[in-house]
C-alpha cells in the first residue's frame, strides 16, 4: 500500500465529535484523516441555527453552525485531509490495523488504511416506523431533524399546521422555529407524564409562544390517502394505552415526530462488535476503546448528548487515545466491568481498563426524575464515593469525575446506583 | 403591561414554579428555592429578553439560507417585528462568520451578525 494510503489514525463522521478526535489525534503527533459522506464538514450542526451551544467550552451561547466553524479552524490550522462526500462502505482489521474500503464520485471505491480507527457517525432520528400509529402512511410525516434541514438549509416550508409528537429538544426548537416562520403548531404531545427535553426548551420555545404540551397523550391515528389531513389523538393510562372516549381528531397538513434519537452503528454492529442496549453505542473503556481494540468512538455515536460540549470532549478522549495506542502499540488491557445499577438509565464508559490509571469522567443518566437522589459507586459493596444530587432527569446527561485510586486492587467490577428521591 | 401569574424557573435543572404578585408596582416572587429565581422572577415579568435565531435568504442556488442571530437579547415582545426586519435582508456577496449584517436592530443596540460563513467556492 502506496504510504499517503496509510495513516495513524482514521477518523469516520467530520460532525463535532469527529473534528475534535481529529484535532486531538493530531496534536498528540498522529497522522490523521477525516471521512466525511456530506458535502461539508460540521455534521448535523450546520442545520441547527438556533443557539445554545458551547456554553461550558467556550463560555459563549453559539449557535450550531458557529460552534462547528471553531473547530472547523482548529481542522484548517492543521490542515487535516477532510474526504468529503465519501462514505465508509466496510471496516476491516487487518494485521496492521484497518483496511478502510470508502466510496466518492471522485475515486469510485477505493481503500485506506490506519492504524487505528475513530468512529464519530453521530446518530439517527427515531421515525414513523418505529412508533405505532394507525392509519395512512400519507405524506406529510417528517421527523423534526427532517423539518430542521428543509426549514433552516433549504429555505422551505413544509407545513402551515401541524402537530408535533414528542417532546424530545429537536421538536421543541422546531415548534418555536415554525412559529417564527408563520406556520401554526397546534400542539406537542407526549405520551410520558413529563417532556423529554429540557426545560428551558419548554419555556423558551412553547409558553413564549403559547403552545400547548400535553402530557400523557399520544396521537393514534394519522388520517389522510395522499397528504396529511389530520390527526387522531387521545390521552394515555399509566400503561401508555390510550384512554376510550378521549379522542379528538385534529385537522393539520403536517405530523412531525420527535421521538429520539439513536446511534448510528449499522456499519460496525454488523461487523460483530458488542453494543450496550443502553446507549445503543460500542461498549468502550475510559479511552473510549471498543472491545476491539484499536477501535474508538465517540460522540452521538457513543451514546446521545445533549450538550455538544460533551460531544467534543469525548471526541478529544479518544482522539488522544488513538493517537496513544498507535505510539505506544498494541498492550494488554485490564479490563473491568461498570455496571449500571437500581435507576441508571445509561452510563458510559461501561469498562475501566485499569492498566490506564488516573482520573475517569463518567456520563450518566437517571431512569427517572429523582429528586434528592444519591448515588453510589462501590465495588465489591464497598462504598467508594456518594454524590447528593438535587434533582436528576433523564433530559440531563451527568458527568462525574471519578479518581480510579479509590478502587481495590483486587475489584472485579464497579456499580454504579442511585437511590433516595422520588417522582415529583 | 399584565405580568403571568405563574412561571417556571429555569436557572437550575430544580425547576421550582415561582408564583408573582405585584403590589404597588413591586414584583413579589414566591415558590423559589434560591436568590436566583428571584431574580428570574422579576426579570422574566417585566422585561423578558430572547435572543433570536433565524436564517435569511442569500442570491446563491447552491446555498439559498444564510443562519444568522442577534448578537445579544432584545425584548421578548419584539421578536416578530425584528424577524420582519431580519426578512428583508438578501446577502449576495460572500460574508463571513460573524460579519455584521443589520447594526443597531430596531434601535434596541443589539446587531445582527452571519452565524455561517458564504465564500467564493459556494457561490
Ligand atoms: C436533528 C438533530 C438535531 C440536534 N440538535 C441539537 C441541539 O440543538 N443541541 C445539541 O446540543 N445537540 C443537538 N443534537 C445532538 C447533536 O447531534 C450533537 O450535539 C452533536 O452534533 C453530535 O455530534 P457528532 O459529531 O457525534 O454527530 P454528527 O453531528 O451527527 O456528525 C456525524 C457525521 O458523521 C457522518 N457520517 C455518518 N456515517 C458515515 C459514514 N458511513 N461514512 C462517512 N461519514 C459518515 C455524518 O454525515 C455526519 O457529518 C441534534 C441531533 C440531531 C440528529
Ligand atoms: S429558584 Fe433557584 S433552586 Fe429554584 S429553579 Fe430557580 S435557580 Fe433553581
Amino acid at each position: 500500500m502506496p504510504p499517503e494510503r496509510f495513516y495513524d489514525v482514521a477518523v469516520i463522521g467530520a460532525g463535532p465529535a469527529g473534528l475534535a478526535a481529529a484535532v486531538a489525534a493530531s496534536d498528540a503527533g498522529a497522522r490523521v484523516t477525516l471521512v466525511e459522506r456530506e458535502e461539508r464538514p460540521g455534521g448535523i450542526l450546520k442545520q441547527c441555527v438556533h443557539d445554545g451551544f458551547g456554553l461550558i467550552r467556550f463560555g459563549e451561547k453559539l449557535s450550531g453552525p458557529e460552534y462547528a466553524y471553531r473547530y472547523l479552524r482548529l481542522a484548517a490550522e492543521r490542515e487535516l485531509p477532510i474526504l468529503t462526500q465519501t462514505f465508509l462502505l466496510a471496516l476491516e482489521r487487518d494485521a496492521e490495523g484497518y483496511r478502510l474500503r470508502l466510496q466518492n464520485s471522485r475515486q469510485g471505491v477505493f481503500e485506506l488504511c490506519a492504524a487505528a480507527v475513530v468512529w464519530a457517525a453521530g446518530c439517527r432520528e427515531r421515525t414513523a416506523r418505529q412508533v405505532f400509529i394507525h392509519g395512512d402512511r400519507p405524506a406529510g410525516i417528517f421527523t423534526a431533524g427532517m423539518v430542521q434541514y428543509m426549514v433552516n438549509v433549504q429555505g422551505y416550508l413544509p407545513t402551515r399546521r401541524c402537530i408535533i409528537l414528542g417532546s424530545g429538544d429537536i421538536g421543541l426548537i422546531m415548534a418555536r422555529r415554525l412559529t417564527l416562520e408563520g406556520a401554526r403548531v397546534l400542539g406537542v404531545f407526549e405520551i410520558k407524564p413529563e417532556p423529554s427535553g429540557l426545560m428551558r426548551n419548554v419555556v423558551q420555545c412553547l409558553h413564549d409562544f403559547n403552545i400547548p404540551l400535553h402530557l400523557s397523550s399520544t396521537v393514534t391515528r394519522v388520517h389522510g390517502p395522499k397528504r396529511v389531513e389530520g390527526v387522531t389523538v387521545a390521552a394515555v393510562d399509566e400503561r401508555l394505552q390510550p384512554i376510550p372516549g378521549t379522542e379528538r381528531t385534529i385537522a393539520c397538513d403536517a405530523l412531525i415526530l420527535s421521538v429520539g434519537l439513536i446511534p448510528e452503528n449499522d456499519l460496525i454492529e454488523s461487523s460483530g462488535l458488542p453494543l450496550d442496549p443502553r446507549t445503543g453505542g460500542p461498549i468502550v473503556d475510559q479511552n473510549l476503546m471498543s472491545c476491539r481494540e484499536g477501535l474508538f468512538c465517540c460522540g452521538n455515536a457513543l451514546h446521545v448528548n445533549d450538550l455538544v460540549d460533551y460531544v467534543s470532549e469525548s471526541g478529544e478522549t479518544a482522539g488522544r487515545a488513538a493517537a496513544a495506542y498507535v505510539f505506544t502499540g498494541r498492550r494488554q488491557r485490564e479490563l473491568i466491568a461498570v455496571k449500571a445499577g437500581a435507576n441508571l438509565l445509561s452510563l458510559v464508559p461501561q469498562q475501566l481498563d485499569r492498566k490506564s490509571g488516573g482520573a475517569v469522567t463518567f456520563y450518566f443518566r437517571s431512569a427517572h426524575t429523582l429528586k434528592n437522589a444519591l448515588l453510589t459507586i462501590s465495588a465489591g459493596g464497598q462504598i467508594l464515593k456518594q454524590k447528593k444530587y438535587l434533582v436528576l432527569r433523564p433530559p440531563e446527561m451527568q458527568r462525574l469525575v471519578f479518581e480510579q485510586a479509590a478502587i481495590p486492587h483486587n475489584a472485579a467490577e464497579l456499580a454504579f446506583a442511585i437511590t433516595g428521591g422520588g417522582g415529583e | 403591561m399584565k405580568i403571568p401569574e405563574e412561571l417556571t424557573c429555569i436557572e437550575c435543572p430544580l425547576s421550582c414554579t415561582l408564583r408573582l404578585k405585584e403590589t404597588d408596582g413591586k414584583i413579589e416572587v414566591s415558590g423559589n428555592q434560591c436568590r436566583r429565581g428571584e431574580e428570574y422572577g422579576r426579570k422574566e415579568a417585566l422585561h423578558p429578553c430572547r435572543s433570536l435565531t433565524t436564517t435569511v435568504a442569500t442570491g446563491y442556488a447552491h446555498c439559498p439560507r444564510l443562519p444568522v442571530r442577534t448578537a445579544g437579547e432584545i425584548p421578548r415582545e419584539l421578536l416578530f417585528a425584528a424577524l420582519r426586519e431580519i426578512k428583508k435582508l438578501v446577502v449576495r456577496e460572500p460574508v463571513l462568520t460573524g460579519q455584521v449584517l443589520i447594526k443597531n436592530l430596531l434601535g434596541t443596540g443589539v446587531d445582527v451578525i452571519a452565524t455561517g460563513e458564504l465564500n467564493e467556492q459556494d457561490i
